[in-house]
Protein backbone atom coordinates (compact mmCIF):
# COMPACT_ATOMS: atom_id res chain seq x y z
CA UNK A 1 0.00 0.00 0.00
CA UNK A 2 1.18 3.50 -0.61
CA UNK A 3 1.85 5.61 2.86
CA UNK A 4 -1.57 7.61 2.24
CA UNK A 5 -3.81 5.39 0.74
CA UNK A 6 -5.43 1.81 1.63
CA UNK A 7 -5.75 -0.24 -1.77
CA UNK A 8 -7.04 -3.53 0.08
CA UNK A 9 -10.11 -3.74 2.02
CA UNK A 10 -11.20 -7.00 4.31
CA UNK A 11 -14.40 -6.98 5.61
CA UNK A 12 -15.59 -9.61 7.86
CA UNK A 13 -19.31 -9.70 8.14
CA UNK A 14 -21.74 -10.37 4.87
CA UNK A 15 -24.83 -9.23 6.32
CA UNK A 16 -26.64 -6.52 5.17
CA UNK A 17 -24.33 -2.94 6.81
CA UNK A 18 -21.13 -5.71 5.26
CA UNK A 19 -22.64 -6.04 1.55
CA UNK A 20 -23.60 -2.47 1.98
CA UNK A 21 -20.08 -1.34 2.37
CA UNK A 22 -18.17 -4.09 0.26
CA UNK A 23 -20.43 -2.33 -2.98
CA UNK A 24 -19.24 0.84 -2.01
CA UNK A 25 -16.07 0.28 -1.91
CA UNK A 26 -15.83 -1.70 -5.31
CA UNK A 27 -17.73 1.33 -6.53
CA UNK A 28 -14.84 3.88 -5.04
CA UNK A 29 -11.96 1.17 -6.68
CA UNK A 30 -11.20 -0.46 -3.83
CA UNK A 31 -10.19 -4.41 -3.69
CA UNK A 32 -12.52 -5.84 -1.47
CA UNK A 33 -12.40 -9.01 0.01
CA UNK A 34 -15.08 -10.49 2.18
CA UNK A 35 -15.01 -13.32 4.96
CA UNK A 36 -17.60 -14.76 7.34
CA UNK A 37 -16.94 -17.39 9.63
CA UNK A 38 -18.33 -19.74 6.73
CA UNK A 39 -15.09 -21.21 4.77
CA UNK A 40 -14.69 -18.76 1.69
CA UNK A 41 -16.13 -20.90 -1.02
CA UNK A 42 -19.50 -21.25 0.63
CA UNK A 43 -19.92 -17.51 0.32
CA UNK A 44 -18.69 -17.48 -3.43
CA UNK A 45 -21.87 -17.64 -4.90
CA UNK A 46 -23.12 -14.87 -2.39
CA UNK A 47 -20.30 -12.55 -3.34
CA UNK A 48 -20.46 -13.05 -6.88
CA UNK A 49 -24.08 -11.74 -6.86
CA UNK A 50 -24.67 -9.18 -4.20
CA UNK A 51 -21.22 -7.24 -3.99
CA UNK A 52 -20.02 -8.32 -7.85
CA UNK A 53 -16.48 -7.45 -7.69
CA UNK A 54 -15.41 -8.38 -4.88
CA UNK A 55 -14.20 -11.59 -3.72
CA UNK A 56 -15.23 -14.12 -0.88
CA UNK A 57 -12.32 -15.19 0.90
CA UNK A 58 -11.12 -17.01 4.62
CA UNK A 59 -11.36 -14.33 7.30
CA UNK A 60 -7.41 -14.49 7.66
CA UNK A 61 -6.94 -13.25 4.18
CA UNK A 62 -9.74 -10.66 4.96
CA UNK A 63 -7.79 -9.91 7.44
CA UNK A 64 -4.65 -9.14 5.81
CA UNK A 65 -5.34 -6.14 4.06
CA UNK A 66 -5.04 -2.69 4.31
CA UNK A 67 -8.05 -1.77 6.39
CA UNK A 68 -10.25 -4.33 7.95
CA UNK A 69 -13.86 -3.85 8.57
CA UNK A 70 -15.66 -5.34 11.75
CA UNK A 71 -19.25 -5.84 9.83
CA UNK A 72 -20.43 -8.57 12.28
CA UNK A 73 -22.68 -8.57 15.20
CA UNK A 74 -20.80 -6.74 18.33
CA UNK A 75 -22.19 -9.28 20.79
CA UNK A 76 -19.71 -12.06 18.26
CA UNK A 77 -16.85 -9.75 18.90
CA UNK A 78 -14.96 -12.67 20.91
CA UNK A 79 -14.92 -14.86 17.55
CA UNK A 80 -12.62 -12.25 16.05
CA UNK A 81 -9.30 -13.69 15.71
CA UNK A 82 -6.68 -11.60 17.88
CA UNK A 83 -3.52 -13.07 15.86
CA UNK A 84 -5.10 -12.57 12.44
CA UNK A 85 -6.05 -8.73 13.14
CA UNK A 86 -2.72 -8.12 15.15
CA UNK A 87 -0.90 -4.65 14.22
CA UNK A 88 -4.09 -4.45 11.28
CA UNK A 89 -5.99 -1.31 11.25
CA UNK A 90 -9.43 -2.15 12.13
CA UNK A 91 -12.34 -0.06 11.83
CA UNK A 92 -15.14 -1.46 14.13
CA UNK A 93 -19.05 -0.24 12.53
CA UNK A 94 -20.36 -2.12 15.36
CA UNK A 95 -23.17 -1.01 17.63
CA UNK A 96 -24.21 -1.94 21.10
CA UNK A 97 -28.23 -1.22 20.71
CA UNK A 98 -29.81 -3.57 23.70
CA UNK A 99 -33.50 -2.74 22.57
CA UNK A 100 -32.82 -4.64 19.45
CA UNK A 101 -30.19 -6.74 19.81
CA UNK A 102 -30.83 -7.75 23.34
CA UNK A 103 -28.50 -6.99 26.44
CA UNK A 104 -25.28 -8.55 26.78
CA UNK A 105 -23.26 -8.06 29.67
CA UNK A 106 -19.68 -7.49 28.14
CA UNK A 107 -20.75 -4.06 27.77
CA UNK A 108 -23.37 -3.64 30.45
CA UNK A 109 -20.80 -3.89 33.23
CA UNK A 110 -17.93 -1.85 31.20
CA UNK A 111 -18.57 2.05 30.87
CA UNK A 112 -16.24 2.12 28.08
CA UNK A 113 -17.05 2.52 24.88
CA UNK A 114 -17.82 -0.73 23.06
CA UNK A 115 -14.76 -0.03 20.71
CA UNK A 116 -12.80 0.48 23.54
CA UNK A 117 -13.87 -3.18 24.57
CA UNK A 118 -13.24 -4.27 21.09
CA UNK A 119 -9.96 -2.61 21.08
CA UNK A 120 -8.74 -4.60 24.51
CA UNK A 121 -9.82 -8.10 23.16
CA UNK A 122 -7.99 -7.39 20.18
CA UNK A 123 -4.83 -6.44 22.12
CA UNK A 124 -2.74 -5.48 19.03
CA UNK A 125 -5.09 -4.11 16.59
CA UNK A 126 -5.13 -0.28 15.67
CA UNK A 127 -8.74 0.67 16.34
CA UNK A 128 -10.54 3.07 14.86
CA UNK A 129 -14.44 3.33 15.47
CA UNK A 130 -16.49 4.75 12.18
CA UNK A 131 -18.94 3.81 9.85
CA UNK A 132 -21.25 2.42 12.88
CA UNK A 133 -23.34 5.37 12.67
CA UNK A 134 -25.43 5.37 8.84
CA UNK A 135 -27.76 3.18 7.88
CA UNK A 136 -26.96 0.73 5.42
CA UNK A 137 -29.27 1.71 3.30
CA UNK A 138 -28.09 5.21 3.06
CA UNK A 139 -24.58 4.46 2.68
CA UNK A 140 -25.30 3.94 -1.31
CA UNK A 141 -27.63 6.29 -1.52
CA UNK A 142 -26.25 9.48 0.26
CA UNK A 143 -22.70 9.66 -1.04
CA UNK A 144 -21.55 12.57 -2.66
CA UNK A 145 -18.52 14.24 -4.61
CA UNK A 146 -15.41 16.00 -2.44
CA UNK A 147 -16.09 19.47 -2.31
CA UNK A 148 -20.07 19.17 -2.81
CA UNK A 149 -21.52 21.62 0.13
CA UNK A 150 -24.11 19.50 1.33
CA UNK A 151 -22.20 15.90 1.55
CA UNK A 152 -22.91 14.44 4.52
CA UNK A 153 -19.83 13.54 6.97
CA UNK A 154 -19.25 10.59 9.12
CA UNK A 155 -17.22 10.89 12.48
CA UNK A 156 -14.09 8.36 13.38
CA UNK A 157 -12.42 8.24 16.46
CA UNK A 158 -9.08 6.12 17.17
CA UNK A 159 -5.78 6.88 19.34
CA UNK A 160 -3.56 6.34 16.16
CA UNK A 161 -2.84 8.75 14.17
CA UNK A 162 -1.49 7.25 10.80
CA UNK A 163 -4.74 4.56 11.03
CA UNK A 164 -6.65 7.49 11.35
CA UNK A 165 -5.45 8.95 8.22
CA UNK A 166 -6.08 6.30 6.37
CA UNK A 167 -9.35 5.58 7.61
CA UNK A 168 -10.35 9.82 6.68
CA UNK A 169 -9.18 8.60 3.40
CA UNK A 170 -10.98 5.80 2.43
CA UNK A 171 -14.43 7.59 3.91
CA UNK A 172 -13.68 10.36 1.60
CA UNK A 173 -13.38 7.95 -1.56
CA UNK A 174 -16.66 6.38 -0.35
CA UNK A 175 -18.02 9.52 -0.67
CA UNK A 176 -18.20 11.34 2.55
CA UNK A 177 -16.21 14.10 4.42
CA UNK A 178 -14.50 12.54 7.42
CA UNK A 179 -14.61 14.37 10.81
CA UNK A 180 -11.71 13.16 13.30
CA UNK A 181 -13.84 13.21 17.12
CA UNK A 182 -10.54 12.56 18.76
CA UNK A 183 -9.05 9.46 20.31
CA UNK A 184 -11.21 6.03 20.60
CA UNK A 185 -12.86 7.05 23.96
CA UNK A 186 -14.41 9.99 21.92
CA UNK A 187 -16.10 7.87 20.12
CA UNK A 188 -19.39 7.89 22.67
CA UNK A 189 -20.15 11.42 21.44
CA UNK A 190 -21.43 8.94 17.81
CA UNK A 191 -23.18 5.69 19.92
CA UNK A 192 -25.98 4.55 19.54
CA UNK A 193 -28.91 6.65 20.46
CA UNK A 194 -27.05 10.02 20.30
CA UNK A 195 -27.67 12.88 17.71
CA UNK A 196 -25.01 12.41 15.58
CA UNK A 197 -26.42 8.35 15.23
CA UNK A 198 -29.44 9.33 14.56
CA UNK A 199 -29.17 11.87 12.16
CA UNK A 200 -27.55 13.24 8.91
CA UNK A 201 -24.83 15.89 9.41
CA UNK A 202 -22.29 18.23 7.03
CA UNK A 203 -18.69 18.41 8.41
CA UNK A 204 -19.60 21.66 10.17
CA UNK A 205 -22.69 19.93 11.60
CA UNK A 206 -20.42 17.14 12.71
CA UNK A 207 -17.87 19.58 14.12
CA UNK A 208 -20.04 21.33 16.21
CA UNK A 209 -22.01 18.60 17.47
CA UNK A 210 -18.91 16.92 18.65
CA UNK A 211 -17.39 19.88 20.24
CA UNK A 212 -20.84 20.10 22.12
CA UNK A 213 -20.41 16.62 23.70
CA UNK A 214 -16.84 16.74 24.39
CA UNK A 215 -16.91 18.18 28.04
CA UNK A 216 -19.35 15.14 28.57
CA UNK A 217 -16.75 12.81 26.63
CA UNK A 218 -14.01 13.64 28.38
CA UNK A 219 -15.92 13.26 32.33
CA UNK A 220 -16.68 9.72 31.48
CA UNK B 1 -34.77 -16.30 -13.69
CA UNK B 2 -37.86 -18.00 -13.20
CA UNK B 3 -40.96 -15.68 -12.47
CA UNK B 4 -44.07 -16.64 -11.22
CA UNK B 5 -46.83 -15.24 -13.69
CA UNK B 6 -49.59 -14.74 -11.04
CA UNK B 7 -49.34 -12.76 -7.66
CA UNK B 8 -51.26 -13.57 -4.41
CA UNK B 9 -52.32 -10.71 -2.74
CA UNK B 10 -52.70 -11.15 1.01
CA UNK B 11 -52.19 -8.67 4.40
CA UNK B 12 -50.51 -9.37 7.40
CA UNK B 13 -50.87 -7.88 11.13
CA UNK B 14 -49.01 -8.51 14.54
CA UNK B 15 -52.22 -7.25 16.17
CA UNK B 16 -52.94 -3.34 16.72
CA UNK B 17 -54.28 -2.35 20.31
CA UNK B 18 -56.11 1.09 19.63
CA UNK B 19 -55.71 4.28 21.82
CA UNK B 20 -58.06 6.53 23.79
CA UNK B 21 -58.75 10.05 22.90
CA UNK B 22 -55.38 10.60 25.49
CA UNK B 23 -53.66 8.49 23.72
CA UNK B 24 -53.69 5.84 26.34
CA UNK B 25 -53.78 1.73 25.27
CA UNK B 26 -56.96 0.34 24.73
CA UNK B 27 -57.32 -3.48 25.80
CA UNK B 28 -54.74 -5.62 24.04
CA UNK B 29 -57.58 -8.56 23.39
CA UNK B 30 -59.79 -5.82 21.93
CA UNK B 31 -56.79 -5.76 19.33
CA UNK B 32 -56.93 -9.88 18.78
CA UNK B 33 -60.92 -9.91 18.60
CA UNK B 34 -60.23 -6.79 15.76
CA UNK B 35 -57.32 -8.95 14.16
CA UNK B 36 -59.92 -12.09 14.32
CA UNK B 37 -62.77 -9.92 12.45
CA UNK B 38 -59.77 -8.32 10.12
CA UNK B 39 -59.17 -12.32 8.79
CA UNK B 40 -62.63 -13.11 8.48
CA UNK B 41 -63.56 -9.74 6.44
CA UNK B 42 -60.23 -11.18 4.40
CA UNK B 43 -62.06 -14.35 3.18
CA UNK B 44 -65.05 -12.90 2.57
CA UNK B 45 -63.75 -10.57 0.00
CA UNK B 46 -61.40 -12.84 -1.31
CA UNK B 47 -58.32 -11.78 -0.08
CA UNK B 48 -55.57 -14.68 -1.00
CA UNK B 49 -53.55 -14.62 2.24
CA UNK B 50 -53.26 -13.44 5.78
CA UNK B 51 -50.38 -13.92 8.17
CA UNK B 52 -50.16 -13.12 11.73
CA UNK B 53 -46.97 -12.16 12.95
CA UNK B 54 -45.61 -12.98 16.31
CA UNK B 55 -44.99 -9.71 18.79
CA UNK B 56 -45.39 -9.67 22.11
CA UNK B 57 -45.91 -5.84 23.06
CA UNK B 58 -48.31 -3.70 24.35
CA UNK B 59 -48.93 -1.95 21.21
CA UNK B 60 -48.38 -5.66 19.25
CA UNK B 61 -50.24 -7.99 20.93
CA UNK B 62 -50.29 -10.89 18.01
CA UNK B 63 -48.23 -13.34 20.56
CA UNK B 64 -49.54 -16.28 19.98
CA UNK B 65 -50.56 -17.01 16.21
CA UNK B 66 -51.26 -20.80 15.98
CA UNK B 67 -54.04 -20.15 18.68
CA UNK B 68 -55.28 -17.22 16.41
CA UNK B 69 -54.79 -18.92 12.95
CA UNK B 70 -56.80 -22.14 14.38
CA UNK B 71 -59.88 -19.56 15.32
CA UNK B 72 -59.43 -18.33 12.46
CA UNK B 73 -59.45 -21.38 10.15
CA UNK B 74 -62.99 -22.22 11.15
CA UNK B 75 -64.06 -19.12 10.28
CA UNK B 76 -62.97 -19.28 6.79
CA UNK B 77 -63.57 -20.76 3.86
CA UNK B 78 -61.02 -19.53 1.32
CA UNK B 79 -58.17 -17.75 2.61
CA UNK B 80 -54.51 -19.17 3.02
CA UNK B 81 -53.29 -18.87 6.86
CA UNK B 82 -49.65 -18.42 7.82
CA UNK B 83 -47.68 -17.18 10.73
CA UNK B 84 -45.62 -13.94 9.62
CA UNK B 85 -43.71 -15.25 11.07
CA UNK B 86 -43.63 -17.55 14.08
CA UNK B 87 -40.48 -16.78 16.00
CA UNK B 88 -39.20 -20.33 16.65
CA UNK B 89 -35.93 -19.40 17.93
CA UNK B 90 -37.91 -19.21 21.26
CA UNK B 91 -40.59 -21.32 20.76
CA UNK B 92 -41.24 -24.97 20.86
CA UNK B 93 -41.28 -26.30 17.16
CA UNK B 94 -42.83 -29.28 18.32
CA UNK B 95 -45.50 -26.99 19.96
CA UNK B 96 -45.79 -25.17 16.90
CA UNK B 97 -46.21 -27.67 14.42
CA UNK B 98 -48.90 -29.51 16.41
CA UNK B 99 -50.64 -26.10 16.86
CA UNK B 100 -50.71 -25.44 13.18
CA UNK B 101 -50.96 -29.00 12.11
CA UNK B 102 -54.31 -28.67 14.24
CA UNK B 103 -55.54 -25.23 12.72
CA UNK B 104 -54.92 -27.38 9.33
CA UNK B 105 -57.15 -30.68 10.33
CA UNK B 106 -60.09 -27.19 11.47
CA UNK B 107 -59.28 -25.64 7.61
CA UNK B 108 -60.10 -28.64 6.12
CA UNK B 109 -56.66 -29.05 4.43
CA UNK B 110 -53.96 -27.12 2.63
CA UNK B 111 -55.10 -23.32 3.81
CA UNK B 112 -52.63 -23.14 6.59
CA UNK B 113 -48.69 -22.41 6.51
CA UNK B 114 -45.75 -21.30 8.67
CA UNK B 115 -43.43 -19.04 8.10
CA UNK B 116 -40.48 -19.44 10.81
CA UNK B 117 -38.27 -16.38 11.65
CA UNK B 118 -35.91 -15.05 14.40
CA UNK B 119 -38.23 -11.87 15.03
CA UNK B 120 -37.13 -8.59 14.36
CA UNK B 121 -36.61 -7.93 18.23
CA UNK B 122 -35.03 -9.79 21.60
CA UNK B 123 -38.54 -9.97 23.63
CA UNK B 124 -38.96 -13.48 23.23
CA UNK B 125 -35.53 -14.28 25.02
CA UNK B 126 -36.34 -13.02 28.39
CA UNK B 127 -39.86 -13.71 28.17
CA UNK B 128 -39.77 -17.97 27.62
CA UNK B 129 -35.76 -17.79 29.42
CA UNK B 130 -33.51 -18.10 26.64
CA UNK B 131 -30.21 -16.89 26.45
CA UNK B 132 -29.18 -14.93 23.57
CA UNK B 133 -25.85 -16.01 23.56
CA UNK B 134 -27.40 -19.27 21.87
CA UNK B 135 -29.43 -17.07 19.42
CA UNK B 136 -27.68 -18.43 16.40
CA UNK B 137 -27.88 -22.06 17.70
CA UNK B 138 -31.41 -22.16 18.70
CA UNK B 139 -32.62 -20.77 15.75
CA UNK B 140 -30.97 -23.65 13.55
CA UNK B 141 -31.23 -26.26 15.90
CA UNK B 142 -35.32 -25.47 16.19
CA UNK B 143 -35.25 -24.86 12.60
CA UNK B 144 -33.84 -28.60 11.76
CA UNK B 145 -36.31 -30.34 14.52
CA UNK B 146 -39.44 -28.29 13.08
CA UNK B 147 -38.32 -29.66 9.35
CA UNK B 148 -37.88 -33.05 10.48
CA UNK B 149 -41.12 -32.99 11.87
CA UNK B 150 -42.44 -31.65 9.13
CA UNK B 151 -40.67 -33.92 6.62
CA UNK B 152 -41.70 -36.83 8.75
CA UNK B 153 -43.79 -39.05 6.96
CA UNK B 154 -45.61 -41.37 9.78
CA UNK B 155 -46.76 -40.16 13.06
CA UNK B 156 -43.95 -40.86 15.02
CA UNK B 157 -40.67 -38.96 15.22
CA UNK B 158 -37.47 -39.45 15.49
CA UNK B 159 -34.74 -36.44 16.10
CA UNK B 160 -31.21 -35.65 18.18
CA UNK B 161 -29.89 -32.32 18.78
CA UNK B 162 -27.92 -30.07 21.23
CA UNK B 163 -30.41 -27.62 22.27
CA UNK B 164 -32.83 -30.71 23.95
CA UNK B 165 -33.44 -33.72 24.73
CA UNK B 166 -33.78 -36.53 21.84
CA UNK B 167 -37.09 -37.49 20.36
CA UNK B 168 -36.90 -41.42 20.41
CA UNK B 169 -39.38 -42.41 17.96
CA UNK B 170 -42.29 -40.45 19.33
CA UNK B 171 -45.80 -39.72 18.08
CA UNK B 172 -46.18 -35.91 17.28
CA UNK B 173 -49.91 -35.20 16.28
CA UNK B 174 -51.76 -34.49 14.53
CA UNK B 175 -50.24 -35.15 11.16
CA UNK B 176 -51.41 -31.89 8.21
CA UNK B 177 -54.02 -33.44 5.68
CA UNK B 178 -51.97 -33.27 2.73
CA UNK B 179 -49.02 -34.70 4.62
CA UNK B 180 -46.40 -31.71 5.36
CA UNK B 181 -47.61 -27.65 5.71
CA UNK B 182 -45.65 -24.85 3.83
CA UNK B 183 -42.38 -24.17 5.69
CA UNK B 184 -41.29 -20.57 4.57
CA UNK B 185 -38.18 -18.71 6.19
CA UNK B 186 -38.38 -14.88 6.64
CA UNK B 187 -35.85 -12.76 6.47
CA UNK B 188 -34.71 -8.87 6.42
CA UNK B 189 -32.78 -9.18 3.64
CA UNK B 190 -29.38 -10.24 4.89
CA UNK B 191 -27.60 -12.00 2.59
CA UNK B 192 -26.21 -15.09 4.32
CA UNK B 193 -30.21 -15.80 4.89
CA UNK B 194 -31.28 -15.85 1.52
CA UNK B 195 -27.90 -18.16 0.78
CA UNK B 196 -29.59 -20.40 3.60
CA UNK B 197 -32.95 -20.71 2.40
CA UNK B 198 -32.25 -21.68 -0.75
CA UNK B 199 -29.77 -24.54 -0.14
CA UNK B 200 -32.42 -25.90 2.43
CA UNK B 201 -34.87 -25.78 -0.66
CA UNK B 202 -37.14 -23.52 1.69
CA UNK B 203 -39.84 -20.56 0.36
CA UNK B 204 -38.28 -17.37 1.43
CA UNK B 205 -40.89 -14.55 2.66
CA UNK B 206 -38.78 -11.05 2.50
CA UNK B 207 -40.08 -8.42 5.41
CA UNK B 208 -38.80 -4.78 3.39
CA UNK B 209 -39.70 -2.28 5.97
CA UNK B 210 -37.57 0.56 4.23
CA UNK B 211 -35.54 1.55 1.86
CA UNK B 212 -36.22 0.74 -1.60
CA UNK B 213 -37.17 -2.94 -2.08
CA UNK B 214 -36.13 -3.61 -5.44
CA UNK B 215 -32.75 -3.34 -4.07
CA UNK B 216 -33.69 -6.69 -2.34
CA UNK B 217 -33.54 -8.20 -6.40
CA UNK B 218 -30.07 -9.65 -5.62
CA UNK B 219 -31.30 -11.48 -3.05
CA UNK B 220 -33.72 -12.97 -5.03
CA UNK B 221 -31.40 -14.21 -7.28
CA UNK B 222 -29.23 -15.42 -4.23
CA UNK B 223 -32.15 -17.17 -3.33
CA UNK B 224 -32.87 -18.86 -6.25
CA UNK B 225 -29.11 -19.60 -7.04
CA UNK B 226 -28.31 -21.73 -4.20
CA UNK B 227 -31.57 -23.20 -4.25
CA UNK B 228 -30.42 -24.38 -7.86
CA UNK B 229 -26.82 -25.15 -6.67
CA UNK B 230 -28.14 -26.98 -3.89
CA UNK B 231 -30.07 -29.12 -6.51
CA UNK B 232 -33.90 -28.00 -4.99
CA UNK B 233 -36.34 -26.63 -7.88
CA UNK B 234 -40.05 -26.92 -8.21
CA UNK B 235 -42.57 -25.27 -6.79
CA UNK B 236 -40.97 -25.04 -3.36
CA UNK B 237 -38.37 -22.47 -4.54
CA UNK B 238 -40.67 -19.13 -4.14
CA UNK B 239 -40.43 -15.76 -2.79
CA UNK B 240 -43.03 -13.75 -0.82
CA UNK B 241 -43.09 -9.93 0.09
CA UNK B 242 -44.08 -8.61 2.87
CA UNK B 243 -44.20 -4.08 3.01
CA UNK B 244 -46.09 -1.80 5.23
CA UNK B 245 -48.74 -0.72 2.82
CA UNK B 246 -52.68 0.21 3.07
CA UNK B 247 -55.09 1.32 0.58
CA UNK B 248 -57.89 3.49 0.75
CA UNK B 249 -60.32 5.04 -2.05
CA UNK B 250 -57.61 7.83 -3.09
CA UNK B 251 -54.02 8.17 -2.36
CA UNK B 252 -54.51 11.41 -0.35
CA UNK B 253 -56.44 9.61 1.90
CA UNK B 254 -54.11 6.25 2.37
CA UNK B 255 -51.43 8.77 3.31
CA UNK B 256 -53.19 10.30 5.81
CA UNK B 257 -54.82 7.52 7.34
CA UNK B 258 -51.50 5.62 7.93
CA UNK B 259 -49.81 8.46 9.19
CA UNK B 260 -51.32 8.62 12.74
CA UNK B 261 -50.33 5.20 13.43
CA UNK B 262 -46.93 5.34 11.96
CA UNK B 263 -46.07 8.67 14.09
CA UNK B 264 -47.32 6.72 17.31
CA UNK B 265 -45.14 3.46 16.17
CA UNK B 266 -42.33 5.77 15.94
CA UNK B 267 -42.86 7.60 18.74
CA UNK B 268 -42.98 4.41 20.76
CA UNK B 269 -39.79 2.67 19.41
CA UNK B 270 -37.93 5.95 19.12
CA UNK B 271 -38.45 6.12 23.08
CA UNK B 272 -37.10 2.47 23.45
CA UNK B 273 -34.14 2.60 20.73
CA UNK B 274 -33.12 6.69 21.38
CA UNK B 275 -34.52 7.47 17.72
CA UNK B 276 -35.45 11.18 17.71
CA UNK B 277 -38.85 12.44 16.96
CA UNK B 278 -40.28 11.37 13.91
CA UNK B 279 -40.91 13.72 11.12
CA UNK B 280 -43.76 14.14 8.94
CA UNK B 281 -41.23 14.36 5.72
CA UNK B 282 -39.75 11.24 6.64
CA UNK B 283 -42.97 9.35 6.36
CA UNK B 284 -43.99 11.65 2.99
CA UNK B 285 -40.51 10.97 1.86
CA UNK B 286 -41.14 6.93 1.97
CA UNK B 287 -44.88 6.58 0.14
CA UNK B 288 -43.99 7.24 -3.39
CA UNK B 289 -42.69 4.84 -5.76
CA UNK B 290 -39.78 3.38 -5.65
CA UNK B 291 -40.07 3.69 -1.44
CA UNK B 292 -40.57 1.05 0.60
CA UNK B 293 -44.76 1.90 1.97
CA UNK B 294 -47.11 0.76 -0.43
CA UNK B 295 -49.87 3.45 0.77
CA UNK B 296 -51.78 4.90 -2.21
CA UNK B 297 -55.43 4.33 -3.81
CA UNK B 298 -55.65 0.83 -5.96
CA UNK B 299 -54.25 2.12 -9.36
CA UNK B 300 -51.12 3.18 -7.59
CA UNK B 301 -50.89 -0.28 -4.80
CA UNK B 302 -51.52 -1.96 -8.17
CA UNK B 303 -48.78 -0.76 -10.06
CA UNK B 304 -45.74 -0.86 -7.71
CA UNK B 305 -46.55 -4.21 -6.76
CA UNK B 306 -46.19 -5.36 -10.35
CA UNK B 307 -42.81 -3.14 -10.75
CA UNK B 308 -41.79 -4.73 -7.79
CA UNK B 309 -42.64 -8.16 -9.10
CA UNK B 310 -39.85 -6.88 -12.57
CA UNK B 311 -36.92 -7.23 -10.18
CA UNK B 312 -38.24 -10.20 -7.42
CA UNK B 313 -40.29 -12.44 -9.14
CA UNK B 314 -42.09 -12.89 -6.20
CA UNK B 315 -45.62 -14.82 -5.93
CA UNK B 316 -47.44 -13.37 -2.93
CA UNK B 317 -47.69 -9.42 -1.82
CA UNK B 318 -48.68 -8.85 1.36
CA UNK B 319 -49.25 -5.61 3.41
CA UNK B 320 -49.13 -3.93 6.81
CA UNK B 321 -51.16 -0.87 7.65
CA UNK B 322 -52.43 -1.53 11.10
CA UNK B 323 -49.82 -0.26 13.55
CA UNK B 324 -50.17 2.41 16.01
CA UNK B 325 -54.15 2.29 16.61
CA UNK B 326 -55.34 2.71 13.01
CA UNK B 327 -58.86 2.57 12.99
CA UNK B 328 -60.61 -0.70 12.45
CA UNK B 329 -62.59 0.54 9.55
CA UNK B 330 -59.95 1.83 7.53
CA UNK B 331 -58.46 -1.26 8.16
CA UNK B 332 -61.13 -3.23 7.23
CA UNK B 333 -61.28 -1.17 3.78
CA UNK B 334 -58.12 -1.44 2.92
CA UNK B 335 -58.11 -5.19 3.14
CA UNK B 336 -61.93 -4.58 0.90
CA UNK B 337 -60.17 -2.47 -1.93
CA UNK B 338 -57.17 -5.25 -2.00
CA UNK B 339 -58.95 -7.81 -2.86
CA UNK B 340 -61.86 -5.91 -4.91
CA UNK B 341 -59.69 -3.49 -6.28
CA UNK B 342 -56.00 -4.33 -6.45
CA UNK B 343 -55.72 -7.51 -6.86
CA UNK B 344 -57.97 -7.66 -10.49
CA UNK B 345 -55.28 -4.59 -11.67
CA UNK B 346 -52.28 -6.49 -10.79
CA UNK B 347 -53.82 -9.64 -12.61
CA UNK B 348 -54.37 -7.09 -15.43
CA UNK B 349 -51.01 -5.49 -15.21
CA UNK B 350 -49.22 -8.73 -15.33
CA UNK B 351 -51.53 -10.60 -18.09
CA UNK B 352 -50.09 -7.42 -20.44
CA UNK B 353 -46.49 -7.91 -19.89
Amino acid sequence: MSSQQATTIGILGAGRAGTALARQAVKAGYQVRIATTAPAAENALLVDIVTPGAVAVESSQAAASDLVVLAIPLHKYRTLNQSDLAGRIVIDAMNYWAPVDGVFDDFESDSRTTSEVVEEFLRDARVVKSLNHIGYHELEEDDQPAGTATRRALALAGDDARAKALVANFIDRLGYDAVDAGPLAAGRSFQPATEIFTGSHTANQLVALIQKVRPLVDAA
Amino acid sequence: MHMENTLEIGAYSFGDTQRGPDGSSRSTAEAIKNLFDAIVHADRVGLDYFGVGEHHTVSMPASSPGALIAAAAAATTQITLGSAASIISTDDPVRVFQQFATADAISGGGRIEITAGRGSSVETFPLFGFDLNDYDELYAQKLDLLLTLNNTTTEHVTWSGRTRPPIPDLAVVPRPINGSLPIWIATGGSAPSSARAGRLGLPISYGIIGGQPHRFAPLANLYRQSAAQAGHTGDNIKVSVATFGLVAPTKKEAVERMYPGWVNLNVEMGRLRGWPVPQRSSYLAQVDAPSAYFVGDPDDVAERIVALHGHLGHMRHFLQGDHGGLPQEHLLESLTLLATEVKPRVDRLLAAK
